[in-house]
């Protein structure tokens, strides 16, 4: 492709975990992709927020896709991680119950995980649960464990993704609403809110919670995405409640109960609740729900204490029927459906990427694959997790190892600096690549630091500076 | 990697961590101060209102002023000053501590010295910690960050201010943001009694007509990508008066709710935390559970006056030079924070000198009465016109007072508020 050209084979709307996994997968052939995204930077949807589960495959019966899915994509995380550098990490997942009465569906759960072929369940006695779990409340009765469960980094995973498809030639277009779109001849003309537009000619609509919204703009299939709310406690790393896996209920039917989720990165979330709202753009956090999470994660593990949080925050899941809705449009031509990605949205993603992969070839892409496609990216090294020795050399390297940033999650000035010349240049953006602002103090000490490293490395004035794009500046006068 | 050693080695260079190197080199032994800042003087070179040094100089200095009257004295000794280093680990080895220092310019560093001082201060109080619901727009900083940002990197964080909790920084900037142009709508305050100093509500609020709404929680931050407004809801009787709940519009929320001793690196080498004052439980000699290791300022427990830190500070040298010099403590008491008494530091007094105690009461009261008992008996009684949380107590109990003790096993000093 020609740099600079407008013109694209596939414009994938929705730069989110599915939006990104499918990227990085059309990657791979000798295709002018775009990624389109109308936030500032890529993940700053649904895909940020959420539980950062890798699922244990028992959840779901088969014959729904999001459940075979789910399995597949499961299994493709640890290739994953070694390509592009995500934490993620297998702890394994536990299912608690905490009455006699909730053995069925326990039971239940694990026939269904027999089915689907899970390696490794197993139902558990109390004591098996105790010694796996030793965390968990003495009320325990029993339960169930999944070895192969796992926790990620969702954001990070995503930022990997875009930037390891960028690597290979697509491109990524942030700020980029899509607001209409017309069918020319054999392609769509997508155009943006900002009067940007862009060719291609196809389009997959990865756009989440909305989906709906872009699907009616290509004249495609008209349905209705809600949103249901769920709303986390972070809790410090130094708490004495961190279980050494994740910790579920048993499930009710409209959603997988609060859990007590260990964090790749030595943090521990509790949550979510689940409540639908009308609002798409609703993340505020309330009083009740909050208090809701404390209670039902202390069931579990009664050491949950409400001195170690340091924040709290909410993701939308995009509900719209009980499954996946991924297919070529009736209506309109050389148009992928990818909405109702709700849970096990995370799990399944590197599946839907294949998933969709195929689907347009079905639909007549022709698909070469590159021979220089590299699958890599370029790791970067974390101050805090190295030992005094490798920091000590790193530091020879690269000063700006030596500057401690922030000190909570110990971030270097040369972290910050990668992130940014990665292309995240908001305060968030920052955030989720590195970490500084995220831990104890929530930025109480290095916002400052920050602001001007971002200044100095992008030559940004301090009025252009936000948190998460238009509308969040920091800054709002100089003396 | 590079090796240092040094008698005793000071981790954070504020007041506290200054005034007590000066102990140190003032016995002819090598210390250094290590600093994660480019400058020594810690939080009080973000200070630049005056009330700093009454006590200490008989003056009234702006924050700069009086930690450069430190700094001047450290660098006519011995001293040695890491700046720009952050210390990231400590270990104890043998006889030695061991502290792993990282700076840009000396890559990491295993610093060895045979006694410590803790020094490092403490952070602010955040809006996850004292769960505010809502939503997470732009606009929400903490008072010491925004204090930071006016005062030093010369940036207005926002127009239209609510401060949520009447701490002495939110107090301070109040006055600060009122001075730069900004409106400052109100502060707001859980509690019946303002948390901050008197002087400061005076000369902070009242003298710029900025209400203070006592008694009233923030039940809500709103705003999509900036901050939009607050809702605030009086508290009547221990409820929620949901109903009178109303809504301040404002572009920024900043936070004065506390501040909290940044021990983490002192957790993590074994230290034992004291959880009313989240610093180290201290001896007598102001030395934590790990032998050679001293804690004073704002790490060991939340100061209000800089010179009271100054004070503790000192001692803190001067009793860890006395310890490297072979001294060890005597019998000790063990120290009770009896009704109405929220923490005394230290929590442990040597009968055979004078002792320099920190209390903080739970209530507010005029007319009050400390008491201090010894073995259930009174030893002495202090009047006190006029009690509060958030003015510290101090108080100095010598020999005369604790001489029972040398003779009693197990005797416990016990004080209270009547
Ligand atoms: C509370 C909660 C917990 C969850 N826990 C888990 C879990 O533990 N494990 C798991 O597997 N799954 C979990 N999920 C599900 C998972 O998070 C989602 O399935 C997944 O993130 C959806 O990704 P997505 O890319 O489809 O959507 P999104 O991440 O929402 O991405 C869609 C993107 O499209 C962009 N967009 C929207 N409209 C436009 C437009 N007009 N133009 C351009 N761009 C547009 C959006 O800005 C957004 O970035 C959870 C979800 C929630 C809410
Ligand atoms: C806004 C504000 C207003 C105040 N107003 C007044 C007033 O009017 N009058 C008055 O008398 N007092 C006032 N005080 C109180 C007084 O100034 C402080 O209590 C005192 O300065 C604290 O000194 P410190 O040395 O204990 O802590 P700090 O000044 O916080 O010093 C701690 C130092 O340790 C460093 N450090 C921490 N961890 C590390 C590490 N791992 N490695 C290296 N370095 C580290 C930090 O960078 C910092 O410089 C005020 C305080 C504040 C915050």
């Amino acid at each position: 492709m020609k740099p600079g050209s407008d013109s694209f084979d596939v414009a994938i709307v929705g730069a989110g975990v599915s939006g990104a996994n499918i990227a990085r997968r059309l990657s791979a052939y000798e295709l002018d992709v775009v990624l389109v995204e109308k936030e500032a930077d890529v993940s700053f949807g649904t895909s940020k927020a959420n539980s950062g589960i890798v699922h244990g495959g028992f959840h779901h019966n088969k014959k729904y896709l999001k459940a075979r899915l789910e399995l597949q994509g499961a299994m493709m995380f640890d290739r994953l991680k070694a390509e592009l550098d995500f934490p993620f990490e297998r702890c394994g997942i536990v299912v608690a119950a905490m009455h006699e009465d909730e053995m069925r569906p326990i039971e239940q759960l694990y026939m269904q995980g027999v089915e689907n072929g899970v390696i490794g369940i197993e139902m558990c006695s109390r004591e098996r649960m105790l010694e796996l779990e030793p965390k968990l409340s003495e009320d325990c009765v029993g339960g169930l464990y999944a070895p192969g469960g796992g926790i990620v980094e969702p954001y990070r995973f995503v930022f990997s993704l875009v930037e390891n498809a960028q690597k290979n030639g697509v491109r990524l277009m942030t700020g980029f609403a899509v607001e209409s779109a017309k069918r020319e001849g054999e392609r769509w003309t997508v155009k943006a809110a900002d009067g940007r537009s862009i060719k291609a000619r196809y389009v997959v609509n990865a756009a989440g919670l909305f989906a709906d919204e872009v699907s009616r703009a290509f004249g495609a299939e008209d349905f209705a995405i809600h949103a249901r709310k769920g709303e986390y406690y972070l809790l410090d790393r130094m708490t004495k409640c961190k279980p050494a896996r994740v910790v579920f209920p048993v499930p009710t039917s409209v959603s997988k109960g609060m859990l007590v989720i260990p964090t790749v990165e030595g943090t521990v979330l509790i949550g979510p609740t689940a409540t639908a709202v009308q609002d798409k753009t609703d993340l505020a956090t309330t009083r009740e729900e909050l208090d809701t999470i404390l209670k039902s994660a202390r069931n579990m593990i009664p050491s949950v204490s409400e001195t170690d949080v340091i924040t709290s925050f909410a993701g939308l899941r995009p509900f719209m029927e009980e499954d996946f809705y991924i297919e070529p449009s009736k209506k309109a031509p050389a148009f992928i459906q990818v909405a109702g990605i709700q849970s096990p949205g995370l799990t399944a993603s590197p599946a839907i990427g294949e998933y969709v992969k195929d689907l347009l070839k079905k639909e007549g892409l022709k698909l070469v694959e590159k021979a220089d496609w590299d699958p890599f990216v370029r790791k970067v090294p974390r101050a805090k997790d190295l030992s005094p020795y490798e920091l000590d050399e790193l530091v020879k390297k690269d000063p700006a190892y030596g500057e401690i940033v922030c000190r909570c999650e110990r971030v270097t000035e040369a972290e910050i600096v990668e992130a940014i010349r990665r292309g995240h240049v908001t305060l968030d953006g920052i955030k989720y690549f590195t970490r500084a602002q995220m831990g104890r103090c929530q930025g109480g000490f290095c916002t400052y630091k920050i602001l001007k490293i971002i200044m100095r490395e992008t030559g940004m004035g301090w009025d252009e500076i936000t948190k998460r794009g238009e509308g969040s500046s920091v800054l709002r006068g100089e003396l | 990697m590079k090796e240092m050693r040094f008698d005793a080695a000071v981790v954070g260079g504020g007041a506290a961590g200054m005034a007590a190197a000066l102990e140190f080199a003032a016995r002819g032994l090598t210390c250094a101060v290590i600093e994660r800042e480019e400058q020594l003087g810690g939080i009080l070179m973000q200070c630049i209102h005056n009330g700093f040094g009454l006590i200490e100089f008989n003056e009234e200095l702006s924050g700069p002023e009086f930690a450069e009257r430190f700094e001047e004295k450290v660098r006519k000794t011995a001293i040695t000053p890491l700046c720009s280093t952050t210390v990231i680990e400590m270990e104890v080895e043998g006889e030695e501590k061991v502290l792993s220092c990282v700076s840009s310019g000396l890559g990491v560093i295993r610093l060895r010295a045979k006694a410590v001082v803790l020094a490092m201060g403490c952070r602010e109080r955040n809006r996850g910690n004292i769960r505010i619901p809502g939503s997470r727009p732009a606009g929400v900083y903490t008072a010491g960050l925004a204090q930071r940002l006016v005062n030093i990197e010369g940036y207005v964080p926002g127009k239209d201010v609510v401060i949520i909790g009447s701490g002495d920084i939110g107090l301070i900037m109040a006055r600060r943001m009122s001075w730069v142009g900004c409106k400052v709508h109100a502060v707001v305050e859980i509690l019946p009694y303002p948390s901050g100093l008197t002087r400061n509500i005076v000369q902070c609020l009242n003298d710029f007509g900025i209400p203070l709404y006592l008694s009233h929680l923030t039940t809500n931050i709103y705003g999509k990508d900036r901050v939009e407004g607050v809702e605030i809801t009086p508290i009547e009787n221990g409820a929620l008066m949901l109903e009178k709940s109303f809504k301040i519009p404002c572009d920024t929320v900043l936070l004065s709710v506390g501040l909290v001793p940044e021990n983490e690196l002192s957790k993590n080498m074994g230290i034992e935390i004291n959880p009313m004052t989240n610093g180290p439980y201290v001896d007598a000699c102001l030395m934590t559970n790990i032998p050679g290791v001293f804690a004073c300022g704002n790490v060991l427990h939340v100061h209000d006056l800089v010179d009271f830190v100054v004070e503790e500070a000192r001692r803190a040298g001067a009793f860890a030079a006395e310890w490297l010099a072979g001294k060890r403590g005597g019998k000790e008491v063990r120290v009770k924070a009896g009704p109405n008494v929220r923490y005394v530091s230290p929590s442990k007094v040597a009968p055979a000198r004078d002792n320099k105690l920190y209390l903080r009461t739970l209530v507010v009261k005029n007319d009050a009465v400390l008491e201090v008992k010894l073995n259930n008996k009174i030893v002495r009684q202090v009047k006190k016109s006029h009690v509060q949380p958030s003015e510290m107590i101090t108080l100095t109990l010598g020999q005369a007072e604790l001489e029972a003790a040398a003779s009693a096993p197990d005797s416990v000093l016990e004080i209270s508020i009547q």
